[in-house]
């Protein structure tokens, strides 16, 4: 256990905003709140996984609704300590630790944010090893533990505990039903783990993986290098493309931000054009109509000039993007990952060849 | 079609007649402490020069007075913020991560008030009307004399900040209101950032435009006069006096598109040399480069779009020390012509290092005669270092560019640099923003919702109504271009409704609108 420098949030954010593949959510407000919260002299202990008893209890956090709703209603740290709470008061137990549900875009920030009310330190690693739309695109989801109970907290009055669920599909739509009713936007305390489930079926290690990320990037621009290939070179990645944003079709349908968009070339990809589709995040991406890159590989979008990641909800007619695909968390790769997180989870009738083979 | 250009600098204010594509006149005079009086001089410099300037079309003035007003944090106003939104956001209040500074110096009451609406378009919770009234009366009682009002999600459904208005113009009426629907668009805290710069520069900006319009009356010329914009288009002084947040960045626009139509490159790198800062941009197909994603003002996050520069602290004002070597940020600035060397003064500049360089002639040569040689010609050695190191952190592609040289200080810059292919000086470069200025565009804009129409369709239909508009405005039709294309699906209203936002520029029409 260490505590956890603000700088290391500060680059957690930058580190976590690429890992989302244009989703979960810009962790700027985030962070924000962490600027706050450490200001009034709040410090988050950082735990390593391996350091939790087996029968240790741990809490999955994660703000849930469409992202575009999270630029309007700000992330607040007192709902996602309200959802933990009940928790608690459900189960009849405490907490022994706080762990992030994804560590892509502001989910990265959330068990802080939580940690930092409670009192609790926070375990390093996820369940997604980046971002993802639904309740069954987990590591645990894909090792089969159970996906109840579930807590959801509005800014309101309002909250929702689901005692049980039949099967993830099933957990998914209801707690989504709860999160679209009060505005696509809820701060959620998922399933319980305990400490031996997160050292067997959490991706492990994520938030210092982030972070470096983020230090990666940082230190880039201090030397005035192309931060996009610091992170190529730090995450073993891929430049798949080179444009400037064409067109954005988004919509907000059933708490998920859904749309495409269209990019059209520069510099060496001068003549062709990149389509990508999301989900929340970035599912499917075609270069000249052909298939060049799916999930659960990490398609990502970077701001060329800063390597600062262009969410789906934020990008933006005339931009100057580039599309880079980072390794997918080995559980992901598997047949029974793919089966919850492959393009086919997304609607895409497509077999899933990663870019990387 | 005959325009004035004027731009007005930290330095510089100047002032160039255009006649069709040709500059029939360029005059520069030192900026004022007042602005108004440099304009007013400048006016009649230009007159002297070009006695037809009485006649022209249109006047139009870029200035960075309303930029360096946030930077340098002088001529702001106090005033009151009101967000509208809980118990949503309540935890990132209005100011959030704005330097303390900043923040300090213009933040009066912050109110938060129960209201907003959900991106469906039903209420979070009902609006604190009754809170607003309250909020209102102690804005009165406390003399606040501009407020600015974000709600959230107002883009998709401005009621709240509506009613909030119509209650202060019932309780307050003197005090001026910003709405941050009429600024922004979905992002809450970039927006009401916006909002708020916008509310604490009113008081400037409408008595700045109407010392403009008096100057323009003064001077004898009758013509529209017309602000520019940071995406290099005019808006009317009366409607510009309310948007001073708009003017951001015009500058530079400015002397870039005055870079590009005075070199006739569509690209190339300029290099706009200034009397206290140098930018350094790009230029593609006639246009600057944009920033992309998140522009600070001041130090403030806002979701405008800029041109990507790259700002150094170098200028013919720059201060200079010769041993040991430094030189600047810090200017002189439009003190130039009292306080450098060469004009009498006993301050040390850039330009007194160029004039003892035989870079330039200004003033009296014979004040600098003292300087040692070896030392004079290392600082421009470094001030040539400076500018290509600039040059090259703004390149994007491999391979040497020509770079335009436009300001000022031009003579600041070496006539060779690393990955420059040439170093194109060219006529009337140290009036380029004010051609700039000159040539400003004229944009049309819609910003509708449209039902039961396939979503292409209802673009197409925005489209050629913002086409039409620009050229009812004034624009050219053949020179339009579509700078923004923004669609919203608006899922709580019925039949597939969808807004659309477009936004179309072009050049002014020979002949006027």
């Amino acid at each position: 256990m260490r505590p956890v420098s603000l700088a290391e949030i500060e680059s957690l954010a930058i580190g976590a905003w690429i890992l989302g593949t244009g989703g979960g959510g810009s962790p700027y407000l985030a962070l924000l709140n962490m600027r706050r919260l450490y200001r009034a002299g709040t410090v988050v202990q950082l735990m390593d996984p391996m350091d939790l008893a087996d029968d240790a209890l741990v809490a999955i956090v994660s703000n849930m609704g469409a992202p575009l709703v999270g630029q309007e209603r700000l992330t607040d740290p007192r709902t996602i300590e309200r959802a933990v709470r009940m928790m608690e008061e459900y189960l009849g137990r405490r907490f022994t630790a706080v762990m992030s549900l994804e560590i892509g875009g502001g989910n990265s920030i959330q068990p802080f944010m939580a940690a930092a009310l409670l009192g609790l330190p926070v375990v390093d690693g996820d369940c997604m090893g980046r971002a993802f739309p639904e309740a069954q695109m987990t590591s645990f989801a894909i090792h089969d533990l159970p996906m109840y109970p579930l807590t959801l907290a509005d800014v309101r009055d309002n909250a929702v505990i689901v005692a049980r669920a039949e099967s993830w599909k099933w957990m998914e739509r209801l707690s989504r039903t709860a999160c679209v009713a009060v505005g696509s936007i809820a701060a959620t305390c998922k399933a319980p783990r305990t400490g031996k489930e997160v050292k067997e079926c959490g991706i492990l290690s994520t938030t210092t993986k982030a972070m470096r990320l983020g230090q990666a990037v940082q230190a880039a621009r201090r030397a005035h290098r192309d931060p996009v290939q610091a992170v190529i070179d730090i995450e073993r990645g891929l430049r798949l493309f080179t444009g400037k944003v064409q067109d954005v079709a988004r919509r907000a349908t059933e708490g998920f931000l859904r749309g495409t968009a269209t990019l059209e070339g520069l510099d060496a990809d001068r003549g062709h054009a990149f389509r990508l589709a999301f989900q929340n995040e970035f599912a499917v991406g075609w270069l000249d109509g052909q298939v060049r890159v799916t999930t659960p590989d990490l398609i990502c979008v970077l701001d060329t000039v800063s390597g600062d990641a262009v969410g789906t909800e934020t990008l933006r007619y005339g931009q100057r993007v580039t599309v880079v695909a980072l390794p997918a968390a080995p559980i992901l790769l598997t047949p029974k990952g793919l089966e919850h997180v492959g393009p086919r989870a997304f609607g895409y009738d497509l077999d899933f060849t990663s870019v990387f083979r | 079609m005959k325009r004035v250009g004027i731009d007005v600098g930290g330095t510089n204010t100047d002032a160039v007649l255009l006649d069709g594509e040709r500059v029939v006149a360029a005059v520069k005079t030192p900026t004022t402490a007042d602005v108004t009086s440099g304009i007013t001089r400048a006016l009649a410099d230009l007159l002297a020069a070009a006695p037809t300037a009485a006649r022209v079309d249109a006047v139009m003035i870029g200035t960075t007075h309303f930029t360096n007003a946030v930077v340098q944090r002088r001529g702001l106003t106090r005033i009151a913020a009101v967000r509208i939104g809980l118990p949503a956001s309540a935890s990132l209040p209005p100011f959030v991560d704005w330097p303390d500074d900043l923040a300090e110096l213009v933040r009066g009451e912050v109110v938060m008030l129960e209201g907003g609406h959900e991106y469906d378009g039903r209420p979070i919770v009902p609006f604190d009307a009754a809170g607003m009234r309250a909020a209102a009366r102690r804005f009165r009682e406390a003399g606040v004399t501009s407020v600015a009002v974000a709600s959230v999600f107002s883009p998709l459904d401005p009621s709240c900040e509506e009613q909030a208005a119509a209650i202060l113009a019932e309780e307050c009426p003197d005090t001026a209101v910003t709405l941050s629907h009429r600024l922004g668009r979905i992002g809450l805290l970039e927006r009401e950032n916006v909002t708020l710069l916008n509310a604490c520069l009113l008081d400037l900006a409408r008595k700045t435009a109407r010392a403009f319009i008096d100057a323009l009356r003064a001077s004898g010329i009758v013509a529209p006069l017309y602000l520019t914009q940071n995406d290099g288009t005019v808006m009317l002084a009366e409607v510009a006096e309310q948007y001073p947040v708009y003017s951001f960045a015009s500058g530079p626009t400015n002397s870039m598109r005055g870079a590009a139509f005075l070199s006739r490159l569509a690209d190339a790198l300029v290099v706009d040399v200034g009397g206290t800062t140098t930018d350094v941009g790009a230029l593609r197909h006639g246009f600057p480069r944009e920033a992309n994603n998140v522009v600070e003002v001041g130090g403030v996050r806002t979701l405008f779009r800029m041109p990507d520069l790259l700002s150094l602290g170098l200028g013919g004002g720059s201060l200079v020390t010769l041993d040991p070597l430094s030189i600047g940020p810090l200017s002189v600035g439009y003190r130039l012509t009292t306080e450098s060397r060469v004009f009498g003064g006993t301050t040390l500049t850039a330009t007194d290092v160029g004039v003892a360089a035989g870079l330039l002639d200004l003033g009296d040569r014979h004040r600098v005669a003292d300087l040692p040689g070896p030392l004079v010609r290392r600082a421009v050695q470094r001030i040539g270092a400076i500018v290509e190191e600039a040059v090259d952190r703004v390149k994007t592609e491999a391979g040497d560019v020509p770079l335009v040289v436009v300001g000022g200080g031009a003579f600041l810059v070496p006539e060779r640099l690393a990955g420059v292919s040439s170093v194109v000086g060219v006529e009337h470069q140290a009036v380029a923003n004010a051609v700039g200025a000159a040539i400003a565009q004229v944009s049309g804009e819609v910003d509708q919702i449209f039902q039961a129409l396939p979503r292409e369709e209802a673009i197409a239909r925005a489209s050629r109504i913002a086409a039409d508009r620009a050229v009812t405005a004034g624009a050219a039709r053949d020179t339009l271009r579509t700078v923004e294309v923004e669609d919203l699906p608006l899922a709580y209203l019925p039949g597939n409704s969808l807004r659309v936002r477009v936004r179309v520029v072009g050049e002014i029409a020979a002949g006027g609108p």
